[in-house]
Parts: structure tokens; C-alpha cells; sequence
């Protein structure tokens, strides 16, 4: 595994140029999630219309790896039914668990990503905003 | 003596590591923990393989083997720090726990609501935490003395800090994140005026530094075995006759008793009262190795060599674009703590681990001076004996290539 693997140019461009991203106001976050280890920060706001999550907006302040992953999951589930982000989000953690292969299909864009699974010690900078995710899917359908 | 790391490297086993593509091993976390010499695995090694016997209690010769290694190792550290007893050298398993003691046996035993505790915003979390968990128990106040631009203390705020009310100032003797080293005999001097206590963190100054721990004047003294060249899981809190008599222990049980009741029991003199259960015998032998590694080397020489190497860094680092140095202190040791602009400091630190250099990233245990810093996070080097301007170059190189990277397109 070679680090152009790990940071490869779309996990760059999403890094330099993060979607659905932006400042949350006090109280307009549904999750305020830190990463004692290493101090990077992620609030996250969406809300749900119907039975999809719309709206999905984050501020992440990591490293590459963090703030790539929070931005390509949030272009992966923003409008998307719940059961299907459910299912996705249980497919790229494991995944990067090392539990499984990554398949595109299932996966898409995010891909690019299993090779953190390589590296053990960032695999926390890569799951962190899906965890946030999972907690924020909580508030929304108690 | 003159400083020759290259030979000293020699010394050091891991530090002949080379890695899978032919780089060798440029290990630049220091601050966080340093390689261990022959001498040290040597004794450790030796104490299993030959004296593995339990200390202060049994009279078979392993025992009595036990014991006096043990008890030479309390003699070498006493004197390497310039302590007017062995006894007032108490083992712990590192400057952590050393400060969790004063701060259970002896700050929570004397403080009083309305007084109040004096840090600084420069303390690691360990000289930080257990001072907020004291306040907090017997409603007294913590304070933190301000840092300036420069990295360094802002004496006159800390003069003005200084009233009657504060009974213990809980000081780093030099900063894990800025490198400042505080002026430590004038701040114990200023303290001890107005009627308070010092705690000293050496975790970083004991290492490096000649250091007079009796001349200095110090009520406490706190450091970690693994930080010079010793084992982990081994440390010392130093503290002054009376307050070791004064103070509860923290750990109570087998070998820190003098006479034992169904329902009380009294305890043994320092430092044996404050050593409950079987210490860690092969990490206070390995410190003791450690320090006469290091005593042979010489204080002063070790400093100067850090000197020059850090004077060498800051130029060499000064010297790459778009890189932001945290801490210019006039007085600093081996610790450079840098951010680059648009890279954060983990991807920096995962590039250069492919260039085979171990630096640290992230809130180095101070997330307060951080916040102050205005940064989540930074990138650490930090140096040791057994660095040279090579490292640095090497260093200076790998930043150079992480930039141009993140920075292509």
C-alpha cells in the first residue's frame, strides 16, 4: 500500500473542496462529535422529509482523511431513503473494519476509501463522521 | 566530552531500525518518549534473568539482590537530581501518578474552601486534571497563569495571581507543545515568598537539563523514567521531608505498613509508605541504568549539543515555506512545534512516517494551550543525544514533499 493509495485525487479534491459543508450555528447541530485522540471536530445537521434524510450539512475541522470521508458521505446519503443509508453505512464500516471487500456497486464513490483499512491508525479519521451520522439517525427517528 | 550521536546511535538498538524501502529509522518524538540504551535493557534484563526476587521482605539471596539493586537505583536518581536523601525519592509509575499523589495525599488533605491552586496554561493535561479534581473537592479555585505570544509565562499576571489565598503552584519546568523552559528558581522563589507550596513538572526538563532540585528549592518534583532513556512505567516524585510525613498515601496495602490492627493499621516511613504492593523493581533498576547513561554523558554537554541542534532546526524549518513555528522562547529546549499551512498536522505526520521519521501530531495532552495557540492540533519534533543535523535535514526534506504534495493542484 503506498500513501498515493491513501490519499488519492478525489480524496484530495474532496479534502480541498468539501460538499454539503459549511458553518452550523449553536443548536443547529444534531451531533457535536470529537476525536479525543487527535482533536478533530465534526457537527452535523440534517433533518428527514418523508422516509429520506435531506438537508445534510457539515462543519469538519480533521485532517484529509476525516474531512474527505465526511464530505463524500455526505454527497452519498444526502436525499437518500433511510434504510438505504442504514445499509450503506453498515457496508463502508465494515469495510473499513477489514470485514469485508469493498464493492463499488454497493459503495460508489466511497470506494476510494478502503484503503485506510491499511492503516489502522487513520481508520478512526475515516469512520468518525459515519458514527456521527449513525448518532444523528437516532436523534431524528427515536 | 563532545558530542558524537552517530556513536551513540550505536548504543541504541531500535535506533538501527531500517525500514522495508532501505530508509532508516529518524525518531524525532522524543517528548513523548525516547529509545532505551543496552545499558538499560542490560540491567533490566539481568534482574529477571538473575535477581528476580521480590524487595524488602524476604531473607533468600535473590531478595537481598532485589533489594539493594532497587535501593541503588533510589540512590542514583537522588543524586542525579541533586536530592539531599534517597528517601525522599518515592517510585511511581511516572510523573502522572507522582502529581496524583501530591494532589490526593497532600492537596486534598490540606486545602481549604476559598483557596486556591496556581497552573499555568502551558501544563499537560496530568498537571492539569488532577488540580481541577482537587478544586473541585474542597471547593477551592484553580487559576491558570496566562502564556504570551512568545511562548512565554506572563510574569507580571502571575505576580498579580500570586495572593495570599494560593497554597500550591503546580508549574512545568518547560513546555511539552512551546519548548519554553519557565524560569523555574525565580517562580519557586516568588511562590515561597508569598506562602505557597511548589510542584515542579520535570517530565520535560529532567531529561534535558542539569537540574538542583535542593538548590532549586522545590517542595515537589515529578518525572518519568521512559522520557530519559528509562523504562516505562517507572517515575519518581521527590518531595521534601515534611511533606512526605505529612502527606497521606495515595496507595495503601502490603509493604507501605509498619504494624498492621484488625481495623487500622500505621503506615511505614517514606518513601516506603507511599510504594503499596510490589513495585516495578526492573523499571527503577532500568532508571537507575538510564541514569548513569546519562550521568556519564554529562548535563552540560548534553545540553549544548541540544542547543545547537535545536538553533540548527528552527533555521532549517524557518526556512520552508508556509510552515508556522508555535513558541520563540529565548530559553527553550529540543522541542519544535510546527503547523503547515493547508496540510493538517496528521497527514503530515502519516507522509513522514513513509520517510521513515517518527514525529508526533495532534493536542499534545494540552488541549488549553491549543485553544489559546488557535489551532486543534500541531506537528512536534523533538530532540534527543542521539540526534544530528542529519535528522533535521532529513526533516526539513520530508516537509518540503508533503508541502509540494498538498499543495500541487
Amino acid at each position: 500500500m503506498q500513501l498515493d493509495d491513501l490519499y488519492q485525487e478525489v480524496i484530495l479534491d474532496h479534502y480541498r473542496h468539501p460538499r454539503c459543508s459549511g458553518e452550523l450555528a449553536e443548536g443547529e447541530a444534531l451531533v457535536d462529535e470529537e476525536n479525543p485522540l487527535c482533536g478533530d471536530h465534526l457537527k452535523l445537521a440534517a433533518h428527514i422529509a418523508g422516509d429520506k434524510l435531506t438537508g445534510v450539512k457539515i462543519q469538519c475541522q480533521g485532517c484529509a482523511i476525516c474531512t474527505a470521508s465526511a464530505s463524500m458521505m455526505a454527497e452519498a446519503v444526502n436525499d437518500l431513503p433511510l434504510a438505504d443509508i442504514r445499509k450503506k453505512s453498515a457496508a463502508f464500516l465494515a469495510v473499513l473494519r477489514g470485514e469485508r471487500a469493498a464493492s463499488e456497486e454497493e459503495l460508489g464513490d466511497l470506494v476510494a476509501l478502503r484503503g485506510v483499512a491499511e492503516f489502522p491508525l487513520r481508520v478512526k479519521c475515516a469512520t468518525m463522521p459515519w458514527h456521527a451520522l449513525e448518532a444523528a439517525l437516532k436523534r431524528l427517528t427515536p | 566530552m563532545s558530542f558524537e550521536p552517530l556513536k551513540l546511535r550505536a548504543d541504541f538498538p531500535a535506533l538501527g531500525r531500517v525500514f522495508d524501502d532501505g530508509r532508516r529509522l529518524v525518531y524525532l518524538d522524543n517528548a513523548a518518549t525516547t529509545q532505551k540504551p543496552r545499558d538499560v535493557l542490560k540491567a533490566t534484563r539481568r534482574y529477571y534473568e538473575e535477581s528476580a526476587g521480590n524487595v524488602h521482605r524476604a531473607v533468600h539471596r535473590l531478595a537481598a539482590e532485589a533489594t539493594g539493586l532497587y535501593e541503588e537505583a533510589r540512590q542514583k536518581i537522588a543524586a542525579f537530581i541533586g536530592a539531599p536523601s534517597p528517601k525522599q525519592i518515592v517510585f511511581t509509575h511516572g510523573a502522572t501518578e507522582g502529581i496524583n499523589l501530591v494532589a490526593h495525599g497532600w492537596a486534598r488533605k490540606f486545602l481549604n474552601a476559598g483557596d486556591e491552586l496556581l497552573v499555568t496554561e502551558m501544563e499537560h493535561h496530568s498537571n492539569l486534571i488532577p488540580w481541577q479534581q482537587a478544586a473541585r473537592a474542597k471547593g477551592a479555585t484553580l487559576r491558570l497563569v496566562p502564556v504570551l505570544a512568545d511562548g512565554t509565562l506572563d510574569r507580571e499576571a502571575f505576580r498579580r495571581l500570586l495572593t495570599p489565598r494560593v497554597k500550591l503552584l503546580a508549574v512545568t519546568h518547560a513546555s511539552n507543545v512551546l519548548g519554553t523552559i519557565n524560569p523555574i528558581a525565580e517562580l519557586i522563589r516568588e511562590a515561597h515568598a508569598a506562602g505557597a507550596r511548589v510542584l515542579v513538572d520535570g517530565a520535560q526538563s529532567v531529561p534535558h537539563l542539569p537540574l538542583n532540585v535542593a538548590a532549586l528549592d522545590a517542595d515537589f518534583l515529578v518525572f518519568s523514567g521512559h522520557k530519559m532513556l528509562g523504562p516505562t512505567g517507572i517515575g519518581v516524585l521527590y518531595a521534601k521531608p515534611e511533606l512526605l510525613d505529612a502527606m497521606d498515601p495515595l496507595l495503601t496495602g502490603g509493604e507501605m505498613i509498619s504494624r498492621v490492627w484488625d481495623d487500622h493499621a500505621t503506615w511505614a516511613e517514606p518513601p516506603q509508605k507511599f510504594e503499596a504492593g510490589t513495585p516495578h523493581i526492573a523499571g527503577a533498576i532500568g532508571l537507575g541504568a538510564a541514569v548513569d547513561y546519562l550521568a556519564k554523558l554529562g548535563h552540560d554537554a548534553l545540553r549544548q549539543h541540544e542547543l545547537a541542534l535545536t538553533a540548527y532546526a528552527l533555521e532549517k524549518l524557518g526556512a520552508v515555506p508556509d510552515l508556522k513555528i508555535f513558541g520563540r522562547a529565548p530559553e527553550r529546549l529540543g522541542v519544535v512545534s510546527f503547523a503547515l499551512e493547508g496540510v493538517h498536522p496528521h497527514d503530515v505526520a502519516q507522509f513522514l512516517d513513509r520517510d521513515g521519521l517518527a514525529i508526533r501530531a495532534g493536542h499534545m495532552c494540552a488541549q488549553p494551550l491549543l485553544r489559546r495557540l488557535g489551532v486543534p492540533a500541531v506537528s512536534r519534533a523533538s530532540f534527543y543525544l542521539y540526534n544530528d543535523r542529519d535528522d533535521v535535514d532529513r526533516l526539513a526534506a520530508a516537509l518540503l514533499a508533503v508541502r509540494k504534495f498538498f499543495h500541487a493542484t
